[in-house]
């Protein structure tokens, strides 16, 4: 039996999470398949292939996939899942709005946000906003997971080419219709992807003030996150929240400056390797899983940190 | 139109969870209990489209055992018309459940369909893209804004609303065909707080029981749970005293910074 991974990307550049995903599924030690589904990708067929581990790359190009809306492309999944055992997506916004209506179609349970991956069968994910992990085995014929990108190794890019195979199934979409995107331009590096992250939160008292958390990051050559109290606040936009109901990171150093440590945040950001905790209240909760912390003013604090870095 | 809104009785999420010494999952006993904060947002959301003349009517479900009751009353204090308790075991997965709304669903055939976008006990965000996928209609998760134009009606005939869904990187503005599944996210609303003279009169509100039996379901598990574990607690960190301190250590006791 073979690992069907679907391919999350912007019919132009495959998404970092793809290649952990990929690294998720290699730890079952069965052929990996990825499954390419957009419109004008071939840019994103040629990256896919030379990813290392890969046996086949199965692509699904038609203008009726240009947006990967859930309602057909859970149907095309469905269509070619025979063959797989296993079907792995990256717990990404698209992982997740994709997955559960394959399991659904496929009458099979599903297992979200899997952090280890520890045979056909079992995996470990976390639950109740990481203060707890379960570990669960799946009954099922087919077994539909989406993978934590933090919690695996990213699969390297090789020089061997593995072998692509066009999918000619053109499957309409009569239920909804994509009409626009708006993205949050960003020239620092992906959120989940960086090795240093800079978050503020509510102290930071005003959307002009946050520039002092983007001029930290930026000398660090790091990424900016937030709480939610930040995101609700009006600061920053939400897709820079960190925490359960936002991005999930792991980078080898996390700063919060002005976050008091709400358990909803701190599951997105615990795994990070080194935690630096700036904050003017000595009792928050932050500080009990901070490695570093420095109580202060944070006004006082940033630009004395941004010109000793 | 009718909208239906999916409930869940879940752990306070301001309660500090404790996993049992034995494995066998987090302790509930004498743990404060309230609704999933995703499904206030639900429940706030088909209220407020029957505010605006969208919704006739406004049906909460939960499926659970008795106690979920009291969350179904909190909805209907909150303005919710009438409840559906389907009585089952607490615990059921994210299929079992979703085949239960849609039992529901083919027989009231309700127009819009509203969940939380996930539980904050088993955190699978799963439900409202299995029932959507059960019934055949459009999804719209992660929703955080919801526009429905007039009565919904396009000149085709057709019913439509545009639902603006958190993805990463930004916003999508999808158009769905009605009949559809929406899932909430955090910045929808701002849920509004029950009075306590429409605590009073929620008593009084209609609340049908229903099993999985009735409803034609038969409840699988698919998953079993082996064991929950606490997470690995990180050690003790240090205060340091100055920001001079601070960059010392990053530099040359945790070598994160160059």
């Amino acid at each position: 039996m073979t690992v069907l991974v679907i391919a999350e990307h912007d019919n132009h550049r495959l998404s970092g999470e793809t290649h952990k995903a990929v690294g998720a599924a290699s730890s079952l030690k069965l052929p990996i398949d990825v499954l390419v589904i957009g419109y004008q990708c071939q840019a994103v067929v040629e990256e896919v292939s030379h990813v290392e581990g890969i046996n086949q790359v199965l692509v699904a190009d038609n203008s009726v996939y240009q947006h990967q809306l859930a309602e057909n492309s859970a149907t095309l999944i469905t269509e070619i899942a025979a063959d797989h055992s296993h079907i792995i997506a990256p717990a990404t916004t698209f992982g997740k709005n994709l997955l559960p209506r394959v399991a659904a179609l496929l009458d099979v349970g599903m297992l979200s946000d899997v952090v280890t991956i520890e045979n056909a069968d079992t995996v470990v994910r976390p639950i109740y906003a990481g203060n707890a992990l379960a570990r669960v085995r799946s009954k099922d014929s087919k077994i539909l997971m989406t993978t934590r990108g933090s919690a695996f190794e990213a699969a390297q890019m090789a020089d061997t080419q593995a072998e692509q195979k066009l999918l000619d199934a053109s499957i309409a979409n009569t239920l909804s219709e994509f009409v626009e995107r708006q993205a949050s331009e960003s020239e620092r590096p992906d959120l989940t992807a960086a090795r240093v992250v800079v978050s503020g939160g509510r102290a930071l008292g005003s959307k002009d003030n946050f520039a002092l958390i983007e001029k930290l990051a930026d000398k660090l050559g790091g990424a900016v996150g937030a709480s939610r109290a930040a995101v609700d606040a009006g600061f920053i936009s939400n897709d820079y929240q960190v925490g359960q109901t936002g991005k999930i990171v792991a980078p080898e150093l996390y700063i919060a400056v002005g976050i008091s440590g709400a358990i909803q945040h701190l599951a997105g950001m615990k795994d990070a390797k080194v935690i630096v905790a700036i904050n003017s209240d000595a009792d928050a909760p932050i500080f009990e899983i901070a490695d570093y912390g420095l109580v202060g003013d944070l006004f006082e604090i940033l630009p004395e940190l941004i010109d000793s870095v | 139109m009718k909208v239906y809104v999916a409930i869940k009785r879940v752990i306070d999420p301001y309660v500090k969870v404790r996993v049992k010494n034995d494995g066998s999952g987090v302790e509930t006993a004498n743990v404060k209990m309230s609704m999933n904060p995703f499904c206030e947002i639900a429940v706030e959301q088909a209220i407020r489209l029957r505010e605006a003349g969208h919704a006739d009517e406004v049906v909460v479900i939960s499926a659970g055992d008795a106690t979920c009751q009291e969350q179904l009353r909190t909805a209907l204090a909150l303005g919710a018309d009438r409840a559906i308790h389907i009585e089952c075991d607490a615990v059921t997965e994210p299929l079992s459940v979703a085949k239960l709304l849609a039992a529901i669903a083919k027989r009231d055939q309700p127009e819009l369909l509203i969940l939380g976008k996930q539980s904050i006990d088993t955190d699978n965000n799963q439900v409202a893209q299995m029932l959507s996928a059960l019934l055949g209609y459009s999804q719209g998760t992660f929703a955080s804004d919801i526009d429905i134009a007039g009565d919904g009606v396009t000149d085709g005939g057709q019913r439509e609303l545009k639902v603006t869904r958190e993805v990463d990187g930004g916003l999508e503005t999808l158009q769905l065909t009605i009949p559809a599944v929406l899932s909430t996210d955090l910045r929808l609303n701002e849920p509004r707080y029950a009075s306590l003279p429409n605590i009073m009169k929620a008593k009084k509100k209609p609340l049908d029981i229903l099993t999985p039996d009735e409803l034609g379901v038969a409840i699988e598990n698919h998953q079993e749970i082996i064991e929950v574990m606490a997470p690995a607690q990180r050690s003790g960190g240090v205060k340091v005293s100055s920001v001079s301190e601070l960059v010392d250590k990053l530099k040359n006791t945790s070598k994160v910074i160059g």
